[in-house]
């Protein structure tokens, strides 16, 4: 028999140390790039008077963070900020872990109310607001129309024009379109519980509210609290519905950090305030991200 | 409990009126749910086949045909508006994005998933978290760098950015797939005489082909909804996507063209949705299988 | 010059030490039987032999020369993995095929080897079709034939049985054997189950705790344990071992008899107290203690040829032939001449 002696070389191919830094430096390099790099900028940004139109970076210290902060709007918004995104969670959860419950049962027709259910989420964000904008419209509300039918309202609704109302409308509209994405979330935990947790509960002769009170919400805590994160930070960071719907509208009473953040930063061209706007997210992000990590590894022990 | 006949027989006919409860419920939840999910679509879907007189008037059944429906907001949504633009735009930098995202993150994940780094639990961590890093928080300076780079205004600024947005997420999912497949087939394939690029090649690859379809349509979908960017780089019409086109375009000043704006929404987010549908199980699947330690 | 040799292989695993100074020096035509508990390391030593793992320390030869840096494919090693390792996606004959691939043999060649190895383990028959579409049993015997088509130096399995059910394992056993012998490769098998690497292996390395505790012939190893933890290990039930005041006393429950059942020879009497009896057809176990020494729970294994009467809950006379037993240092457990004995 024969075996020849090996030169290195010949076996890169084979090396996991070669392999790993041939597959990992691209990505690496991409993000630190295309993620760090603006991110630090950001911070940058924060303490500088940058604008679009004096484009140099100068030094201000806090002056601009200061000057952000004395703002009355960015006040609103911050306020805005919380309320939008813990009302809006708190419906998420309900519809969610029923959403769940629902689909993962067998019953007929199941795929083609899957399909509807999952539309808010998967049509592009954008374009599904765009239906509601349509659908709450000032004159033309299919919704108007159906109360003054019923004899509830003679006038109608305004449900954008009135600064509650609008607010009101902008977190509907927001449980409406992550709700599906957390009971998919949920959906995948419930599913991840063993099968004979379910016999066994079964066996023991536990009903249906017994199941969902001692068994399923239980073991399922960490997953839904998981679920709940991510609509929080979805709803923090994300503008395009109030953008589409409202504007920030009417009188700021919809605005928030992210829209604040855009209307100063790109279209108002203060590109150092939009930054600092934008920053004020990220402790609460990093908060929330932690809490995210913790909870997803105890259910690994799970 | 005894077990005499009468005791069975009304228990059995106890659980029997207890099991249709359950099913009209299940049914009448799985109604709620859909019109809940579905109304603001259905509205928009009786939109687009109306004609305005019937639309714009106040106390018409907003839900009934009162006048025949047309086509012609559909016509006019194709024939003068820039539509077709935004879809060409929209599929071009999502097809390019996607080759791109799979070119960076099929590597990654592979070495995440299967060559034992002693960082790679951490560095799975660190990308899963770039994930969580929104766009609002970048929007901003990457404003400047498209700026700097002087690709403002062209296709090639939302193909450089949006890579940055699916690369985490498919390193993660990809991940996922390559646990699933047994690390013992490319083991075998390296003692059966192929160097470890071999056996990924002609055999982890080939398994993974599931997996890859399923991250293609991910990706896609996902460059398809990004907004924020495609808002703060691209204002001419041009070079606008779906996502931003058909909100600001299709409206002149006050005048909204409701019919045909709805038609866009339509046409794109229905074909949309039921191909991301088709693999939300494979999703799943996969994110659960990247939680779990390899 | 030994076909396979190893020389103090060591292989950490972070703080874990799985593989601990291990030495082996295997003869061309060798079938050896790494045997230990999970987690004893001896499928940690294979993989380093097949290529699969890289040693922390240590040596790996093959046929004299140092292949330790060489990656699985230079090795000209076969392996046979635990859960068969078939491509899925592949038919039976491309799966039989694709060593061959990798070294480059093609055409009608290629054909004529498949079909060569597909005819060793009977499995013609099934070239077209799917590894999913075949039994547990059948697909076995794919892996073999992959493994053997190229004909390699060393034949490495890893609990190729395993996998298979009771009935089907004694039958593929069997051809497991026949085939080795008609070939005559130097085989490396890895179980933990006993019964495969008495009936199957010329020699058997017992380890744990990732070192080799013992290595021998199965009479060797059964007959004579290097030290109580290969005294337990093998044999079922296994040796029974007393505290016996200096050291460990140890005898195999097959040898501990009724008094009167074999006579003549030097015999060692003690007395038993029987618990339970169980009647297995074949045979009986009689389980108790040995007055004086109730902690240690005793076992005896009579063959139904042996028809004394005995009772649950007595005291019987029984005794053990003098060559039979075997003595352990208390501390360690290591193996010790024969002593004099006052039962």
């Amino acid at each position: 028999m024969t075996t020849q002696t090996a030169k290195k070389p010949r076996y890169l191919a084979d090396s996991p140390r070669f392999l790993a830094g041939l597959f990992m430096s691209p990505t690496i390099i991409y993000i630190v790039a295309l993620v760090g790099f603006p991110f630090a900028l950001a911070i940058i940004y924060a303490f500088t008077d940058i604008t679009t139109g004096d484009p140099s970076l100068e030094f201000v210290g806090l002056d601009t963070i200061k000057a952000v902060w004395n703002d009355t709007v960015f006040r609103r918004a911050l306020g805005n900020t919380f309320w939008f995104a813990v009302i809006s969670n708190l419906f998420v959860v309900i519809l969610a872990t029923g959403l769940a419950e629902l689909l993962t049962r067998d019953f007929k027709g199941k795929w083609f109310v899957r399909f509807l259910v999952l539309l808010p989420w998967v049509a592009p964000v954008s374009l599904a607001t765009l239906t509601w904008l349509w659908t709450l419209d000032s004159v033309f509300s299919p919704i108007d129309w159906l109360l003054r039918q019923v004899g509830l309202i003679d006038q109608n609704m305004y449900w954008l024009g009135r600064p509650s109302l609008a607010f009101i409308s902008v977190v509907a509209v927001q449980v409406w379109r992550i709700a599906p994405l957390a009971a998919v979330i949920v959906m995948a935990g419930m599913m991840a519980i063993p099968k004979d947790v379910h016999d066994a509960v079964e066996v023991d002769g536990a009903g249906p509210w017994r199941r969902l009170f001692e068994i399923n919400i239980p073991l399922l805590a960490p997953i839904i609290a998981v679920a709940v994160l991510f609509g929080v930070i979805l709803s923090m960071a994300d503008m395009s519905v109030i953008y589409v719907l409202t504007r920030g509208g009417p009188t700021h009473r919809t605005q928030v950090l992210s829209t604040w953040a855009y209307f100063k930063g790109i279209e108002g061209g203060a590109l150092g305030q939009g930054a600092a706007v934008a920053l004020f997210l990220f402790p609460v992000l990093v908060g929330l991200t932690a809490v995210i990590l913790r909870l997803a590894r105890r259910r690994e022990v799970l | 409990m005894t077990w005499d006949s009468t005791n069975v027989a009304r228990l059995r006919e106890k659980t029997r009126r207890r099991h249709r409860l359950g099913r009209v419920g299940l049914y009448l939840s799985a109604i709620g749910f859909s019109l809940f999910a579905v109304f603001p679509f259905s509205w928009a879907v009786i939109s687009m086949f109306k004609r305005s007189n019937d639309l714009y008037s106040r106390d018409n059944n907003p839900f009934w045909f009162n006048e025949p429906p047309t086509l012609q907001h559909i016509q006019y949504l194709f024939r003068e508006t820039n539509y077709l633009t935004f879809v060409r735009n929209t599929l071009i930098v999502g097809l390019v994005v996607t080759a791109v995202t799979l070119a960076f993150s099929l590597p990654t994940a592979y070495a995440l998933a299967r060559l034992r780094l002693k960082w790679g639990e951490r560095m799975g961590i660190a990308i899963f978290l770039v994930y969580l890093i929104p766009p609002t928080l970048l929007f901003i300076p990457m404003t400047r760098v498209i700026n700097f780079l002087g690709i403002q205004e062209t296709l090639w600024s939302l193909i450089l950015v949006y890579p940055t947005i699916t690369i985490p997420i498919s390193s993660w999912l990809l991940m996922g797939y390559f646990k699933s497949i047994p690390m013992d087939i490319e083991e075998q394939a390296m003692v059966d005489g192929y160097s470890r690029l071999g056996a990924i090649t002609r055999v982890v690859m080939p398994l993974m082909f599931p997996g890859i379809v399923a991250v293609i349509v991910f990706a896609f979908t996902l460059s398809a909804h990004e907004f924020i960017y495609a808002l703060s780089f691209n204002k001419a019409s041009a070079v606008k996507t779906i996502a931003t086109g058909v909100p600001t375009e299709l409206i002149r000043g006050d005048v909204f063209f409701w019919q045909s704006l709805q038609s866009a929404v339509v046409l794109v987010a229905i074909p949309i949705a039921l191909v991301f549908n088709a693999f939300l199980d494979r999703f799943i699947a996969g994110f659960t299988m990247g939680a779990v330690k390899g | 010059m030994a076909l396979l040799e190893v020389r103090g292989l060591r292989k950490e695993f972070g703080d874990v030490v799985a593989v601990d100074g291990v030495d082996i020096k295997s003869e061309e035509g060798e079938f050896l039987v790494l045997l230990g508990p999970s987690g004893c390391g001896k499928t940690t030593l294979l993989r380093m032999i097949a290529g699969l793992e890289h040693p922390t320390e240590g040596q790996i030869l093959l046929g004299g020369e140092d292949v330790t840096d060489l990656p699985p494919r230079a090795r000209q090693i076969a392996m046979v993995f635990q859960s068969y390792a078939l491509y899925p996606h592949m038919t039976v004959a491309r799966n039989i095929a694709f060593p061959l691939k990798a070294q480059g043999v093609d055409g009608p060649e290629r054909d004529e080897k498949v079909k060569w190895a597909a005819g060793l383990f009977g499995i013609e028959h099934l070239l077209h079709r799917r590894p999913r579409q075949l039994s547990g049993g059948e697909r076995q015997r794919v892996a073999l034939a992959r493994a053997i088509v190229r004909e390699p130096s060393v034949f490495l399995l890893d609990e190729p049985l395993s996998n298979l059910d009771a009935k089907l394992r004694a039958a593929a056993r069997d051809d497991l054997m026949g085939f080795q012998r008609r070939i005559g490769i130097t085989s490396v098998y890895v179980t933990h189950d006993q019964v495969e690497a008495m009936g199957m292996g010329d020699r058997i390395a017992v380890m744990r705790d990732g070192k080799i505790r013992q290595m021998g012939t199965p009479e060797e190893v059964y007959h004579h344990p290097a030290d109580t933890f290969v005294a337990q290990f093998i044999g079922s039930p296994p040796m029974n071992l007393l505290d016996w005041g200096d050291y460990i006393l140890g005898f195999r429950p097959e040898h501990f008899l009724p008094e009167g059942v074999q006579d003549g020879g030097d015999r060692v009497p003690f007395d038993f107290f029987v618990n339970r009896i169980e009647y297995l057809g074949s045979e009986r176990y009689l389980y108790g203690f040995i007055p004086g020494h109730e902690e240690t729970k005793v076992i005896a294994m009579l063959p139904a040829t042996v028809t004394v009467p005995l009772e649950e809950q007595r005291q019987h006379r029984f005794s053990v032939a003098s060559d039979q037993l075997r003595f352990f240092d208390k501390d360690g457990g290591q193996k010790i001449p024969p002593q004099t004995i006052q039962a």
